[in-house]
């Protein structure tokens, strides 16, 4: 009984290890790039999403993709990548969080960086500063911003 | 069903016109209403498979930008020029020389930058216009080397490119150079930095198109040394590939270096053909 409770317990902490994130490495990749599984345990929150794609220092997703329903507040859309106004019509979650976290996995050379990786790069430097940083290095969005962005693709459909 | 095909077909016709207006423009630069400038060439041998034709960065610029460049008294990195002219004739070092002493007017250049990076001959490597003018410093006037990126280094590169605008780009890529080309090949299609960008995803993949608010260009170096205003001072070659490998989210080599002086040629070579522009003028 008091076994059982200790077991019970540790598995809540356990649990409340992966509510709280999954590191890049332990990501579960499906055959097409595409992840399942939310990288906070929980659903983002769209609203917060906006603002790291359309923010430099943080997604500035918007230097490469532009979004309709952003053109009267953020200034500057890039057009590397495609409009991403309707991506929701296009892909499912799971694809759109595959596509966030590693684009390279789903387009094959693509320009795109991967967003939640932390080695394998050639003369990383410290951010932008010129300097030299050691792999690994902390992935470019955190796993909470990466849900955040996630949601806020999912509120894109025509 | 069919009412969705048509909207995505209106989408992609969209991101068409989009592109369309961020191609370079269809201009003529001619300097001082005297000095043709070659801003479109045929696209080097080496290059036949990316490019049909390369084009200068002059054309990815907006109006008033361009209009600067036309005319030397509008281009502030003439000024630039006009302090190099003085120091050119002024003896400094122990031997008592000025550039004026051994190579008579600045004229005298004309047709050095487009070949520069050369290897010199005297020891095998590929040196850069910057390192030429060092050793004619220390050697030759007995003066202390410029730092590379140092403003007399700016200015006197900006003086020597002055003289050879509008002669087309041309350096040699073959025999002794051949080594240090390729090396340049290799760093321009490595993907560098927590972005993974490579020279060749910007400059080739994406010129004509927008990343973020900059319009990017095929990343020529005919221009270089460059004005831009946005420091208010020229930039060197170096400096600005430092520039754009930072921006990466990489570790840029150092200026000056063997890797970026090898860079250099092979970033000229992929401008054969375009007129020396340098001193330019870029936002
Ligand atoms: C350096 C350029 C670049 C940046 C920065 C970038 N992307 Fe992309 N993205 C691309 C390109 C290019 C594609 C098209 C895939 C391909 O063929 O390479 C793409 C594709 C996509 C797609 C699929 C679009 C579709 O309709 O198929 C999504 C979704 C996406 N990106 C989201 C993002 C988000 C979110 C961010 C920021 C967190 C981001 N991108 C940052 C270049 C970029
Ligand atoms: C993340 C995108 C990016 C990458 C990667 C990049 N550049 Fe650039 N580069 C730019 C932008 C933006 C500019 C300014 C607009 C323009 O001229 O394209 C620029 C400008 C230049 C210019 C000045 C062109 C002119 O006419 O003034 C040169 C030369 C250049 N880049 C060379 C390089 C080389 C060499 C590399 C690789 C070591 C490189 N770039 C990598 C974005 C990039």
């Amino acid at each position: 009984m008091i076994r059982g409770m200790l077991g019970l317990l540790v598995g809540c902490s356990l649990a409340g290890a992966a509510l709280a994130e999954t590191a890049p490495a332990d990501m579960k990749v499906g055959e097409n790039g595409e992840v399942a599984a939310s990288l906070t345990g929980a659903p983002g929150n769209a609203a917060e999403g906006r603002k790291v794609f359309s923010s430099r220092s943080a997604g500035n997703c918007v230097a490469c993709h532009a979004v309709s329903e952003m053109a009267h507040d953020v200034q500057f859309h890039g057009d590397v990548g495609p409009s991403l106004d309707g991506v929701a019509d296009r892909w499912n979650e799971a694809e759109l969080r595959g596509i966030v976290t590693n684009a390279k996995k789903i387009f094959e050379g693509t320009v795109m960086p991967a967003f939640y990786k932390t080695t394998g790069y050639v003369r990383p430097g410290d951010a932008f500063t010129t300097k030299p940083a050691a792999e690994p290095l902390p992935p470019l969005l955190t796993a909470q911003q990466i849900e955040d962005v996630v949601a806020y693709l999912m509120t894109l459909k025509e | 069903m069919s009412q969705k095909y048509a909207l995505i077909g209106l989408v992609a016709l969209a991101a068409v016109a989009g592109a369309a207006k961020a191609d370079p423009v269809d201009d003529t630069l001619v300097i001082n209403d005297e000095i043709e400038m070659i801003t479109v060439a045929p696209a080097p041998d080496h290059l036949k498979d990316v490019f049909d034709v390369v084009r200068s960065g002059w054309l990815y610029r907006e109006t008033e930008t361009r209009d600067m460049q036309r005319d030397d008294f509008e281009n502030p990195a003439m000024l630039h020029v006009e302090a190099a002219a003085a120091v050119w004739s002024t003896p400094e070092g122990t031997e008592g020389k000025s550039c004026a002493s051994c190579h008579n007017d600045p004229e005298s250049m004309a047709g050095v930058r487009p070949t520069m990076p050369k290897v010199n001959p005297n020891n095998g490597e590929l040196w850069a216009l910057e390192q030429y003018v060092n050793a004619c410093r220390t050697e030759r006037m007995g003066a202390e080397a410029w730092k590379w990126d140092s403003q007399d280094m700016r200015d006197m590169t900006a003086l020597i490119s002055s003289v050879s605008r509008g002669l087309p780009m041309n350096v040699a890529i073959d025999g002794p150079a051949a080594p240090f080309w390729e090396k340049g090949k290799e760093i321009y299609y490595t993907r560098y930095g927590q972005l993974e960008l490579s020279c060749a995803n910007c400059h080739e993949d994406n010129n004509g198109r927008y990343i973020r608010a900059d319009h990017l260009s095929q990343g020529q170096t005919n221009g270089f040394p460059v004005y831009r205003f946005r420091t208010t001072n020229l930039v060197s070659m170096h400096n600005r590939f430092k520039g754009c490998i930072r921006d990466t989210r990489g570790e840029p080599f150092e200026i000056g270096s063997p890797e970026f002086v090898a860079l250099e040629l092979y970033v000229a070579s992929r401008g054969q053909g375009l007129s020396v522009e340098g001193p330019a003028v870029r936002q």
